[in-house]
């Protein structure tokens, strides 16, 4: 487990995202849901984006599939993964990459649970899909991987329909159909949101130990800083579309340098707050497509506001410490 | 049962509540062959199986678990949404869980809740202004025009929502914003006492901070007493007085909110705590359980966790545990606690 | 004012400008219900004035194929202007369906919301009954009736209350439709929390049910009622046509194109044709108008 440094090293990238920018073409006009993005991960790293609902955060995770649905569109940037460039990709190369090289898993495991065939069936014909292999290497191999995901008796469960299993259950499976070809990347959206606490701990152990043993890279998308910070060893924020601070976990949640990602963190009720105290608490609400403010987005919010703020988008930049960050103020 | 020094009666009091619902349908759905013989048979969910407790005048009571443990159907029972199926349910001291809508309506008054879902509590056709003045007009019809504006413009601006937007309607106003509207309605008749059914869990971090805020200065201003339902451990903590956690209807533990979250005793309390995920913490700290949550149709005899306790015994599967008081104000309901066997 | 800036602004208006479909139904049944409605005022003549009539004019061919006739689009049978009685027949056939389905709309919300907001036993009856009258079909009823009633009080008293009669049949034989949708709707919009909000402020039903509940069940019924007003105008026309609607003397579109029928093979097609091509047209565009409405308000549910 290597943390690669900003600048390129002799370690091969898994992806490559850059300067992503999506946007839809709505009635109002065509509006940007996710500006310049970049960011990179090595194999078997693990990067949490983490950010409010409208950040953008799912939108790039569908973008870095080129799964973009009308009326949205990738207007400029590369996604490179394992050396090609996905949205440049006819839709026959890309699925060999979809679903094989790079799985996703969803919050609602009925997105990827089709409700009236057994979980076999779904296992298998998803590797058949991709791999040309007999009924019985290929129900070898969902065998194989419901046992990774800890599915007692797997056997029998292959046999059973979605609807037999529990959430967290459900869970684990989309996660067994994810392994099924042996992917180099995850993306995970919101994988534990639907699930309860004691749920979400064992889908995170889960997630964390099989990108551990199969060294697999893994995007995490979702709201909850405190769920990111376990897991992941990179975490990039996201705000109105843009990255506004990216590092280290530890770097971010021990030394956050954007006044939002500050914000954030202070939001969380810690244990030592004492009861009853006030929450620091960030005043608004995120910025929608229609109306992102001039320059810093942040900034009708920002404590630390200046002059500059709302006039110029603050580029992500070093700032000295190992973390990224477009803020004019630090 | 009494919690708590004994010398101040209890605003509100559950005393074993039960509540059941027949999800069999009809009497057709209801006949099934078995062995050559029809039979009928009902389908019961066992939402909540006996369950005690009181809050006192100003703290903050809150209900944890996770889903499907009927913390929701008891905030609906104290509410008189649902009829209990046994049991009671006291206000200062007089029971309203048998009352008619008239005898009801003095409790109305008293006692609001607040929603968990901002966009499905407020009716899409009404302007803020009717929303709001609803509940007003209706309990105080002698109220006059100017009186019912000021007021609607008084709790609005207590709220943090502009009066001047009170002609606009719901879907015009962000998630965190129509959640301070629906605070509002339930402020509108100066009640005492409020459910509030998780009432951030459908908001962005950001909001979750100025929700709750509002509601601790709610409290603080209009002494108000909170019956809060919640999944998430860390919002229970900061501001409870104290905790009830339950599970597949049943009560485990009820406890000054530090000591339980310092030194849990209940098993399913200490496997809860810790798996609250922390900034920064390690994923795999906390305590693994093993076994599925059973439904609350097919209840397991005896203590209704011991198929997923790592300190079951024989007694646990066969008698269900009574909630008793361990140290002054701690209340468990665990056989092993009791026998001293953790 | 505020009302029409809120319309300028909708996404409705945008939606609707942007369909040609829509906007060409719309134009044509706006058309169409004005023509009918000042038939008095646009009608060459009178075909219910028997002064006006000249039975030396029957049977004219219109009047680009048959150059001594005055008439535009032929003369039936007994001399009258087929122009006038086709925008007569419409008045009284888009009366007849709009009669039927405020009749249906009235019954079938009413037993729809009670039966679905008190559940159990008083929805269990009240879905059987509209069970039993969905298993009727609207033809069944009212040739039942018609026979009934035209036997008891004879055909000219039939003649005289022939609308209000077939009002009456058709609002009858079909309120289970919005019984039904409004049912279904009152079972989804029950269980929001909205709707125990105001139990909780302690509202009595009634008016949780009229204030809340009902304005929200009515985006299902306004799709609805257009589909249903083109059935009621067609149901109404076949019982004209198998002589059980409208009188010959007090023509529907219905009842025009059964008086044509007979002259058919006697070459004096124009009778049945333009009562026939007004009739489609009137129907399809409604149609094409529900399908709009029904796609925009909901593109998931209303597709079946």
């Amino acid at each position: 487990m290597k943390i690669q440094p900003q600048d390129a090293t002799a370690t091969p990238r898994l992806l490559e995202v850059a300067d992503l920018t999506v946007k839809f073409a709505l009635r109002k006009g065509t509006l940007p849901a996710v500006s310049g993005v970049s960011f990179n991960l090595g194999p078997g790293e693990r990067l949490g984006l983490v950010g409010e609902s409208g950040a953008g955060k799912s939108v790039t995770g569908f973008a870095i599939l080129n799964l973009i649905a009308k009326p949205g569109f990738i207007e400029s940037g590369q996604v490179l993964f394992e050396g090609r460039n996905l949205t440049a990709l006819p839709e026959d190369k890309l699925r060999e990459v979809r679903g094989d090289r790079i799985s996703m898993i969803f919050q609602d495991p009925m997105m990827t649970l089709n409700p009236v065939l057994t979980v076999g069936t779904q296992m298998i014909e998803t590797l058949k899909a991709h791999r040309d292999i007999s009924d019985k290497q290929a129900e070898a191999i969902a065998l194989e991987k419901l046992r990774k995901v800890y599915i007692p008796s797997p056997e029998k469960r292959l046999a059973q329909y979605p609807h037999e299993f529990s959430g967290g259950m459900r869970q684990r499976i989309v996660i067994a159909i994810a392994l099924l070809t042996n992917p180099a990347l995850i993306i995970a959206d919101e994988p534990t949101t639907a699930l309860d606490v004691t749920i979400q701990a064992e889908i995170m152990d889960l997630l964390l130990e099989l990108c551990r043993t199969e060294n697999m890279g893994l995007i995490l998308i979702t709201h909850d800083l405190a769920v990111v910070s376990q897991v992941t060893q990179k975490i990039a924020v996201m705000y109105a579309g843009r990255i506004i601070e990216m590092g280290l976990t530890q770097e971010i949640i021990s030394n956050p340098l954007h006044p939002y990602t500050q914000g954030l963190i202070r939001a969380l009720p810690q244990s030592g707050s004492g009861r009853g105290a006030r929450l620091e608490q960030i005043p608004g609400i995120m910025p929608s497509l229609y109306n992102i403010p001039k320059g810093c987005a942040f900034n009708p919010r920002c404590p630390k506001k200046c002059a500059i703020c709302s006039d110029e988008t603050p580029a992500l930049l070093s700032r000295g410490s190992g973390s990224l960050v477009a803020c004019h103020c630090v | 049962m009494n919690v708590e020094p004994a010398n101040t009666a209890p605003l509100l009091e559950v005393r074993d509540l039960v509540k059941h619902f027949d999800i069999s349908g009809g009497l057709l759905e209801q006949l099934t062959l078995q062995g050559g013989r029809m039979v009928r048979r009902r389908t019961l969910v066992r939402a909540i199986n006996g369950v005690s407790l009181t809050i006192q005048p100003g703290e903050t009571l809150s209900v944890v678990g996770e889903s499907g443990c009927g913390k929701s159907t008891l905030a609906r029972a104290v509410m008189g949404l649902y009829q209990p199926t046994a049991g009671q349910v006291r206000y200062g001291g007089e029971r309203i869980d048998n009352l008619d809508s008239r005898a009801m309506m003095p409790f109305r008054r008293k006692m609001q809740m607040v929603f968990q879902d901002p966009y499905a509590s407020l009716n899409p056709r009404m302007t803020v202004r009717q929303i709001l003045e609803e509940p007003l007009r209706f309990h105080h019809p002698g109220h006059t025009e100017a009186e019912v504006r000021d007021k609607v413009a008084e709790v609005m601006r207590q709220v943090g929502v502009r009066p001047g937007w009170a002609d606009n309607y719901p879907h015009e106003f962000s998630g965190g914003q129509r959640q301070r509207i629906s605070i509002a309605r339930a402020l509108m008749v100066d009640p005492a006492f409020v459910v509030a059914d998780e009432p951030i869990a459908a908001l962005d971090v950001s909001i979750q901070a100025q929700i709750l805020n509002l509601l601790m200065d709610a409290q603080d201003q209009r002494g108000l007493t909170y019956l809060f339902i919640s999944h998430d451990l860390s919002v229970v903590r900061h501001i409870s007085t104290r905790v009830a956690v339950m599970y597949l209807g049943c009560l485990c533990e009820l406890a000054p909110a530090d000591p339980l979250f310092e030194a849990p005793l209940h098993p399913y309390t200490q496997a809860l705590l810790s798996a609250i995920p922390r900034l920064g913490g390690k994923a795999s700290g906390h305590i693994r359980l093993t076994g599925d949550v059973p439904t609350p149709i097919n209840l397991p005899p005896g203590c209704v966790f011991h198929g997923r306790c790592r300190q079951a015994a024989q007694r646990c599967r066969e008698e269900v545990p009574a909630l008793r008081e361990h140290a002054p104000g701690r209340f468990v309901a665990c056989h092993a606690v009791e026998e001293g066997r953790i | 004012m505020a009302l029409l800036a809120r319309l300028r602004e909708s996404y409705l208006l945008h939606s609707f400008l942007r369909d040609p479909v829509a906007v060409g139904s719309f134009i044509v049944v706006v058309l169409l219900v004005t023509a009918g409605f000042l038939a008095p005022v646009l009608a060459p003549m009178n075909p219910y004035d028997p002064a006006q009539i000249d039975v030396m004019d029957s049977e004219l061919a219109p009047a680009w194929i048959d150059q001594d006739s005055s008439f535009l689009l032929g003369t039936d049978s007994q001399g009258r202007d087929i122009l006038s009685t086709i925008l007569y027949g419409t008045r009284v056939s888009v009366l007849i369906g709009l009669g039927a389905v405020a009749l249906q709309a009235a019954l079938g919300i009413g037993i729809g919301l009670i039966s679905g907001y008190a559940g159990g036993r008083v929805d269990a009856v009240l879905m059987r009954v509209a069970d039993v009258q969905l298993s009727f079909s609207t033809y069944m009823v009212a040739i039942f009736l018609g026979a009934i009633f035209q036997a008891t009080f004879g055909v000219g008293r039939y003649e005289q209350i022939a609308v209000p009669f077939l009002i009456a049949v058709i609002g009858l034989a079909e309120w289970p439709q919005y019984a039904r949708t409004v049912r279904a709707s009152v079972l989804a919009e029950k269980k929001k929390e909205y709707v125990e909000a105001a139990r909780v402020i302690g509202l009595p039903s009634g008016r949780i049910m009229w204030r809340h509940i009902l304005p929200n069940t009515m985006t299902p019924v306004m799709v609805i009622s257009t589909v249903q007003v083109a059935n009621a105008i067609m149901s109404e026309a076949a019982l004209s046509f198998i002589g059980l609607g409208m009188p010959v003397t007090k023509p529907s579109l219905g009842s025009l194109i059964k008086s044509g029928f007979e002259y058919i093979f006697s070459g004096a097609w124009w009778i049945t044709l333009f009562p026939g091509v007004v009739l489609v047209l009137l129907i399809l565009t409604i149609n094409l108008l529900g399908d709009w409405m029904r796609d925009f308000l909901n593109p998931k549910l209303y597709k079946s």
